[in-house]
């Protein structure tokens, strides 16, 4: 059995903020929730089924007892910042499969108010039995995408300023997006000129830590016809991992090597179908090489690929619409919102930054570490099935 | 240095690794190898993933290799790590195989690049312990 149409994103919210110490990670979430279930014409008394990560150990259920839910399907699967992207997943095949009806996808985060270095303070250890290996070393989040990079330069010639073009066209997408935390127009020179956080990566191809949350509905495609909004189908979805291995892996092979051609092969689409790629933009290199292991353009083909403002709304390939995590929003995980500037972008509600015919989205959420353990989930979202 | 004056993170020894990390104190840098495929790896555990064998061969690694990629940190603002920037982190490729993640020191970073030659150098923590670093090789 395919998940091929089965079920539908019916409702979605990205919530406004983006610094927020007067809110709560759980108002994030509950705000949310409202806005979500609003927008799908929808109500807590629909709702049997939740998902969400990032917050404490077993908090998906504390986040049940905060919204007074008793959902029969539960989901606080932790794959880092594409776990919203999974949870699509997750909640479709228990509708498929009978075990929820309308599922509430929730994320709440204020890493940013909360002073939290996301990408160079931490330890670099989670707990896990490779930390041994690691953490000694001062690998912060940036430090291992740098490592990337500059084995993707060594290779193939990639330039900084091919890099640099990605954080340009976001910021040029943020500055058509009211909701977006940067406006301000930059260049190439912009990027180059800023700060090296982690050679070769600059401040500028660094995202933001900022405040936010989102929501989604997922329900089935029966029931997202009869919702308010114009439902984004699930045409194709799937996940991966990739990680050290047994210590020869190569760095610039992703998890979207494996997510993504399993998932467009579900939706029975080739990518000349896509018409918007919504990619984990972590760091510029991240969506370099996951535009590459999606096969959007060759292996090293990937700085050519982007240059020229390809990536634009209104160009050939249009990328990360919203202004991403470079220049939109990164609370810390933010799959969430990739899924949602799909969703509104197949509605045709994206206002100024509206890509012009858009009937397919092609998602990939990347959580964790790239150059040492990260998971990627791809989701494939259609205005019609 | 004693060890409670060192700030930054240092390995949790347990049952499937305390033998690397003695090792590493007596400045040996010893890698797994399957005794029943043969596959080498790293990190170091107790089963071998290639064939499922828990029979295990140890061997002493020569300590060299090349750098496979690498970055200089400009910001970190962990204890022990801020203190000590820029620094370079680097995946060095060993001749026997693996690539291993690791710190390249007594080396100007701006000499550092992929394909460098580099050899082990065990920074001492205490008699019970030492961390494997690599340096650029004479």
């Amino acid at each position: 059995m395919s998940l091929r149409g089965k079920t539908a994103v019916a409702g979605v919210y990205e919530h406004p903020t983006r610094y927020a110490p007067h809110l709560t990670q759980y108002q994030i979430m509950a705000e949310s929730a409202c806005g979500a279930l609003e927008d799908a014409g929808l109500s807590f008394a629909d709702v049997d089924g939740l998902c969400t990560a990032g917050v404490g150990p077993i908090g998906v259920i504390a986040l049940a007892n905060h919204l007074n839910l008793r959902p029969s399907y539960l989901d606080s699967t932790n794959l880092g910042g594409s776990s919203f992207v999974a949870h699509v997943t997750h909640a479709s095949a228990a509708i498929a499969a009978g075990l929820c009806n309308v599922a509430l996808v929730l994320y709440g985060s204020t890493a940013a108010s909360d002073r939290f270095a996301v990408g160079t303070g931490g330890t670099g250890a989670f707990g896990d039995p490779p930390d041994a290996y690691e953490a000694p070393y001062g690998p912060t989040v940036v430090g291992n995408y740098a490592m990337a990079a500059m084995r993707h330069m060594h290779e193939y010639g990639t330039t900084a300023e091919q890099l640099a073009e990605i954080a340009v066209t976001t910021r040029r997408h943020a500055s058509l997006n009211p909701a977006a935390k940067f406006h301000d127009p930059i260049t190439i020179e912009d990027v180059l000129a800023s700060r090296v956080v982690s050679s070769p990566l600059h401040l500028l191809d660094c995202c933001m830590i900022s405040d936010g949350g989102g929501a989604l509905v997922v329900t089935s495609a029966e029931r997202a016809r009869d919702a308010k909004k114009k439902p984004a189908y699930l045409l194709g979805a799937a996940e991966a991992v990739r990680h050290t291995g047994i210590g020869r892996e190569n760095v610039l092979e992703v998890a979207a090597a494996q997510s993504g051609p399993k998932a467009m092969a579900m939706a029975g689409i080739r990518h000349s179908d896509v018409d918007l790629r919504m990619i984990y933009d972590s760091f510029t290199i991240t969506v370099l090489l996951t535009l590459e292991n999606l096969g959007f353009c060759a292996r090293g083909e990937g700085g050519a690929f982007v240059s020229g403002g390809r990536l634009a709304f209104d160009g050939p390939c249009p990328t990360n619409t919203d202004g991403g995590g470079l220049s939109s929003n990164h609370p810390g995980m933010r799959g969430i919102f990739l899924v949602i500037e799909a969703v509104k972008q197949l509605r045709g509600e994206a206002g100024a930054r509206q890509v012009k015919k858009c009937a397919v989205a092609l998602c990939h959420g990347t959580g964790g570490v790239i150059s040492r353990r990260h998971s990627g989930a791809t989701l494939i979202l259609g205005s019609s099935r | 240095m004693a060890r409670k004056d060192y700030k930054k993170p240092l390995p949790h020894l347990d049952e499937e690794n305390r033998w690397f990390w003695e090792a590493c104190a007596r400045h040996e840098l010893v890698l797994q190898k399957c005794a029943s495929c043969k596959t080498p790896r790293f990190y170091p555990r107790a089963v071998c993933p290639e064939c499922a064998s828990s029979q295990t061969e140890y061997v002493r690694a020569s300590g060299r290799g090349t750098i496979y990629t690498f970055t200089v940190t400009h910001q970190n603002q962990a204890p022990g790590f801020r203190d000590e920037l820029p620094y370079v982190m680097a995946y060095v490729e060993l001749d026997e195989g693996p690539r291993i993640l690791t710190n390249i020191i007594n080396t100007p970073p701006d000499a550092v690049r992929i394909g460098l030659p580099v050899e082990v150098v065990f920074e001492d923590i205490d008699e019970a312990l030492a961390i494997p670093k690599f340096q650029r090789t004479p």
